[in-house]
């Protein structure tokens, strides 16, 4: 069974990555939770970025941070990811698997995925 | 919405941009009912409020403080046989005591009974989003209650953040445990 000793070594591991947290100025991906982006599935989506930036070992440069409503319901769940120095890249649609293309070829790859984008079903 | 725990974190989020300090997630089954209670204590809700909340298309909306929500959840608990009320004391009403009181009950054998789904997940992302703000969550089954308390987390950890990824596993595995020693 989970006991608070054993969180009590966690937070004893964690005291150092803390600090270095503090000083970063990565990447945010932020996942629309209000009730349009809750109902169309954005809680699996959350939770796919979540596990996938700390296995892919990004968590010291990309943040996972959740928002309201974004104005675009029909398109939930939206992603949007911001990257410094770069314009912001809405994802529209999306689930799990996309989430995880997302973290390869975004995230670690830098290369945005148009076909998930606004534009592409706006356009 | 497909399970009721997500029913759960959406009004549970109210609760939160209300600036609730601690937000309540208690579940009670009992005799094939089930009761939510979504309890904070955030700014609260005036009469009018509470009236437009349950009922937004009665109102004159001038806001977009109202969402759909809270019908969502009137309509799950309704479709059982169950009802919801709202209880809420505003922060200019009472300094002390002011807060948001959701009570929905269900009848888990009715056809149209949403299934409850993973609360385990819901939990969790509200801790993710809202690492500032506590938590209880109390689930009372036949066989016994499955609990958590941020509060006390918070105690252990001091400034290690609660969404930091290792504490939110050992927080899954400890809620997955008391779910497992029930059945």
């Amino acid at each position: 069974m989970k006991s608070l000793a054993e969180l009590q070594a966690i937070k004893n591991r964690m005291k150092d990555k803390v600090v270095l947290r503090d000083g970063m100025e990565g990447t945010r991906v932020v996942v629309g939770m209000a009730t349009c982006g809750i109902a169309a599935g954005a809680r699996p989506v959350l939770n796919a970025f979540v596990e996938g930036v700390n296995k892919e070992g990004l968590d010291d440069k990309v943040s996972v941070t959740q928002t309201g409503c974004i104005g675009i319901c029909q398109y939930e769940p939206v992603v949007e990811v911001f990257e410094a120095g770069k314009e912001k890249t809405t994802y529209v649609k999306m689930n799990p698997e996309k989430a995880q293309e997302v973290i390869e070829k975004h995230l670690k790859g830098g290369q945005v995925i148009g076909d998930y984008t606004i534009g592409a079903v706006t356009a | 919405m497909k399970e009721l725990s997500l029913n759960i974190l959406d009004v549970a989020e109210n609760s939160v941009k209300a600036g609730a300090t601690l937000t309540q997630i208690l579940l009670d089954e009992e005799d094939g009912i089930l009761t939510l209670q979504i309890v904070d204590d955030g700014c609260g809700m005036s009469e009018d409020v509470v009236h437009s909340v349950v009922d937004p298309f009665y109102t004159t909306r001038t806001t977009r403080k109202v969402g759909m929500g809270i019908p969502l959840l009137k309509l799950a608990c309704e479709q059982t046989g169950g009802e919801l009320s709202i209880e809420s004391v505003t922060a200019e009403a009472n300094p002390v005591e002011h807060g948001t009181h959701v009570t929905a009950t269900f009848n888990m054998n009715h056809i149209d009974f949403t299934p409850l789904g993973d609360v385990c997940a819901s939990v969790l992302t509200l801790i993710q989003g809202h690492p500032d703000t506590d938590f209880l969550f109390e689930h009372k089954k036949s066989g016994g209650v499955v609990e958590l308390d941020t509060r006390k987390l918070r105690e252990v950890l001091e400034d290690v953040p609660l969404n930091s990824y290792d504490v939110m596993e050992w927080i899954r595995v400890y809620l997955q445990e008391q779910y497992e020693a029930l059945s």
